[in-house]
């Protein structure tokens, strides 16, 4: 690269040369962009193609093709699909999500509730389930092949072998029915006092913990584990260092990107795919607002939901992309 | 009559009834004047119902999406609600299905039931403390009636020509007689609501005996006692709280935690296990739900009616109800109608499993070859195994069933009423009319077994105007053996409603009209401590 003369290079290759980093990032946010919208076509796309429409589907048994022509008329169904598409994803970009066809309220404010509500279970759940996770990983190296390896192996994967719907009943059948310890249903509403809606989301939380803990957990041992079988680690070992130490100061630092994209993708998880958590534990998160939505087709809360889901995914997989470059300095400067 | 008079007691318990009418119905139940007196007084004070505390439901079939306009309520969660904060001109009688005076105090047909004049109660108050007038009926039953609504009563109110006041009266014209118009205006939808909700739909603003605190669609409903209510015989306790549960073992697990005080839509596979709860107690209501297979009468090969005759016979209904309901149901004949509704016509012949008259029927058909049957999980609780049962009981009369199992995503739209034999089921009606008309008139819309006759239509059109009940009844009893014997549905079983609450609940009552005591369960409990 040092062969190039600056006066001959383009502008926007100087920028690239210069700030390496944010050039990079950059790009990974336009891609992002780009996906997004992409994601959005095919969401549209999809819906259109599902059978059965709003109107049937919403009145059910009760429909009379009267009601149905109305709904129809309404909600101008009869008009074509790239119109309402550019009309929805105009909106959309301002924010604007539309109203739920079925109940008339705004989406944008329902969605405001239902996510805060699913972002603060996922908080929680990621709060106490990655630094448990990546803790436990380095414990299983550091006992690796011993006891409390054997013990946090076995447990791990007892729990990530149940479906988490197993998991949520038998947390409900033991600590909310046998022993009345805990809340249930973790119903949270309007109005509901800090403390009592941490301990409405208890048992969630502790379901999506032994849920997601596995994963995490083995990712990172077997991460560490790669690293500690690398010339560096016998050097350090050789040097002198405590195992716990070599472990902390120099291999985990080099077990990072592969660690961070697994808390990515699991903390993506903990947003967009805990339905069947929410189901069980009666909880109003986004997941059973958009199930709800895609029953009766009601379109521009599914879209809306779709959207959102795809955004946190990409945001997501993009931080993780971006904390592994910083993370790793040969990824900083791309030959 | 035993049930009767226990009924009437329950009543006097509930605070349903009052001295002076339950003597004259125990009375005229055969009862003498002493007994009548001491049973009053026994129930009257065996079970004095108590005020006050705090109810909490934890119920099925709430949405994200729900509606709190009653023009769009359709799922049991808000049929809850609306029955809680809101109040119909007519309400059915629990026990008998007849119509019972609400906000209209009486009302008169024309001999040719054809202009009906309702008498609308005086001195009832809204909840924002506006009176009741017969312009606030009178708006409301416009809105549900305009052709541009979307009202989930527009189908019962179609036969409504115009609808105006008369001083203090409502006066309905109807396009033709109907004799169970009243009935028909106990629809859930019907909520009589301040300028008929014109104003603001969404308000929920009634006549109920508990006012709307906060509501979330699909999540949560709070109530609070509405101090003016113009009735005393309900509204027991001071708050209610319906949460929405759509997860069978979550609602279980909150009855049996005792976190709510009552559940709906309990599994007919799991009650066995929930009976054990020491603090359970399942309350199993009959209805008029059915489940069905229906065939289409207009397409090959089920035009044959022997091909039909032979699947009917070929349904063992016993073990339907026994297997797929658990119990918790009746057999049905092949009619949509059972005991449950007024004027029932008695004495017909049960239908019952005969593999040699299906096969004589089958072979008489001239079809050979398997039969495709559609079926879903969505159809009705089972449905999937209830078509694998009848696929073995139609094996022993020779006959092949193919089961195809179709998505539930999109069952009500692209099979059901479409292809021509499928599984589904149906709610129960108000009335035998509402019942006929809605799926076996040959211009009905969800004529779902395309049953087209014309001499059907008549009997069903004089029976609707008829005011004489021998004479109904009999016009109805023609109708029924035509459905039973060449219509286009196998209706193997009625099934009931199956609840559950705590043993705290007290003053349930068993109400024939529809679910959750026809929705008003909140209203009609009160809490022991």
């Amino acid at each position: 690269m040092s062969n190039i003369q600056p006066s001959t290079v383009l502008p926007g290759l100087r920028f690239k040369q210069r700030f390496p980093l944010l050039s990079l990032i950059i790009e990974r946010f336009l891609l992002s962009l780009v996906l997004l919208f992409a994601v959005s076509v095919l969401i549209f796309g999809g819906l259109e193609a599902l059978p059965g429409d709003f109107a049937t589907t919403y009145l059910g048994q009760s429909a009379t093709p009267q009601a149905v022509a109305n709904i129809r008329t309404e909600l101008g169904l009869n008009r074509p699909v790239t119109t309402r598409y550019f009309e929805w994803l105009g909106n959309a970009v301002r924010g604007d999500f539309g109203t739920s066809w079925a109940s008339k309220n705004s989406v944008s404010e329902q969605i405001g509730k239902r996510l805060g509500n699913s972002l603060f279970l996922a908080a929680c759940a990621a709060v106490i389930s990655v630094p448990l996770a990546v803790g436990l990983g380095m414990l299983a190296v550091h006992f690796r092949n011993r006891l409390p390896d054997k013990i946090i192996n076995v447990i791990s994967l007892a729990a990530i072998s149940l479906p988490e719907f197993f998991i949520g009943y038998l947390l409900i059948l033991f600590f909310g029915v046998k022993f009345g310890i805990a809340t249930f249903p973790a119903t949270v509403y309007d109005g509901m006092d800090f403390i009592d809606r941490l301990k409405a989301i208890a048992l969630p939380t502790a379901t999506l913990v032994l849920v997601v803990l596995a994963h995490m957990m083995r990712m990172t041992r077997a991460a560490i584990l790669s690293v500690m079988s690398s010339a560096y680690m016998e050097t350090a070992e050789l040097k002198g260092l405590s195992a716990f130490r070599a472990i902390v100061k120099h291999a985990a630092p080099n077990a990072l990107a592969p660690i961070i994209n697994v808390v990515a993708l699991n903390l993506a998880y903990l947003i967009v795919g805990v339905v069947v958590v929410e189901v069980v534990f009666v909880y109003p998160g986004m997941g059973q607002y958009m199930v709800d939505a895609v029953t009766v087709r009601d379109m521009p809360v599914v879209q809306a939901c779709g959207l959102i889901f795809a955004a946190v995914y990409i945001l997501l997989n993009m931080v993780a992309d971006i904390l592994a470059i910083v993370a790793n300095p040969r990824l900083r400067h791309p030959r | 009559m035993k049930d009767y008079t226990k009924h009437l007691a329950s009543r006097v318990t509930s605070g349903g009834l009052s001295r002076r009418e339950f003597m004259g119905r125990a009375m005229a139940a055969g009862m003498t004047l002493a007994l009548a007196d001491q049973l009053f007084t026994e129930s009257a004070v065996a079970a004095e119902p108590k005020r006050g505390g705090h109810l909490k439901l934890g119920l099925e079939g709430g949405a994200a999406t729900d509606s709190k306009d009653p023009a769009k309520f359709l799922s049991q969660f808000m049929f809850c609600v609306g029955r809680c904060w809101g109040d119909m001109l007519v309400e059915s009688h629990p026990l008998t299905g007849a119509a019972v005076p609400a906000l209209a105090e009486s009302w008169e047909p024309s001999k040719d039931a054809v202009t009906w004049t309702f008498k609308i109660r005086k001195g009832v108050k809204f909840h924002n403390g506006k009176d009741l007038t017969i312009d606030d009926v009178v708006a409301t039953l416009k809105r549900h009636t305009d052709s541009k609504s979307e009202s989930g009563a527009l189908g019962v109110m179609k036969s409504i020509k115009d609808i105006k006041a008369d001083g203090d009266s409502l006066v309905l014209t109807l396009t033709e007689g109907n004799a169970d118009m009243p009935l028909l205006l106990s629809d859930y939808h019907l909520v009589i609501q301040p300028n008929g909700g014109n104003d603001d739909p969404l308000a929920s603003i009634g006549t109920g005996p508990y006012k709307l605190v906060s509501f979330e669609p699909g999540v949560r409903a709070t109530f609070e006692k509405n101090k003016d209510d113009w009735r005393t015989d309900r509204g027991y306790v001071d708050t209610v709280e319906i949460i929405g549960m759509n997860d069978a073992t979550a609602r279980i697990a909150a009855l049996s935690s005792g976190q709510v005080h009552y559940i709906n839509r309990v599994d007919p596979k799991t009650v066995d296990l929930l009976k054990r709860a020491p603090n359970v107690e399942i309350l199993s209501t009959a209805g008029r739900g059915h489940y069905v297979f229906i065939m289409h009468c207009t397409t090959a090969p089920f035009d044959n009616n022997d091909l039909r005759l032979a699947l009917k016979y070929a349904m063992d209904r016993e073990t339907m109800v026994k297997k797929i309901l658990g119990g918790y149901g009746k057999v049905g004949n092949d009619f949509p109608i059972n005991s449950t509704y007024a004027l029932f016509p008695e004495g017909i012949e049960q239908r019952v499993y005969d593999p040699d008259k299906a096969a004589f029927h089958y072979k008489k058909s001239g079809h050979d070859g398997s039969v495709l049957l559609r079926t879903s999980e969505v159809a009705f609780p089972g449905a999937v195994d209830a078509a694998v049962l009848y696929q073995e009981s139609c094996k022993k009369a020779g006959i092949n069933i193919e089961v195809k199992r179709e998505p539930g995503d999109g069952y009500w739209t692209n099979v059901w009423n479409v292809q021509p034999f499928s599984t589904s089921y149906w709610g129960g009606r108000p009335t035998q009319d509402q019942m006929y008309s809605t799926a076996y008139l040959s211009t009905a819309d969800w004529n779902d077994t395309r049953f087209k006759r014309p001499d059907f239509d008549k009997l069903l059109l004089q029976a609707r105007s008829e005011l004489d009940e021998a004479k109904r009844k009999e016009l109805y009893r023609a109708m029924a053996m035509m459905v039973r014997d060449e219509g286009g549905v196998i209706l193997p079983m009625f099934n009931d409603f199956v609840n559950a609450s705590t043993k705290q609940v007290k003053g349930y009552v068993h109400d024939i009209g529809n679910d959750m005591s026809n929705g008003y369960v909140a209203t009609r409990v009160w809490l022991e401590s």
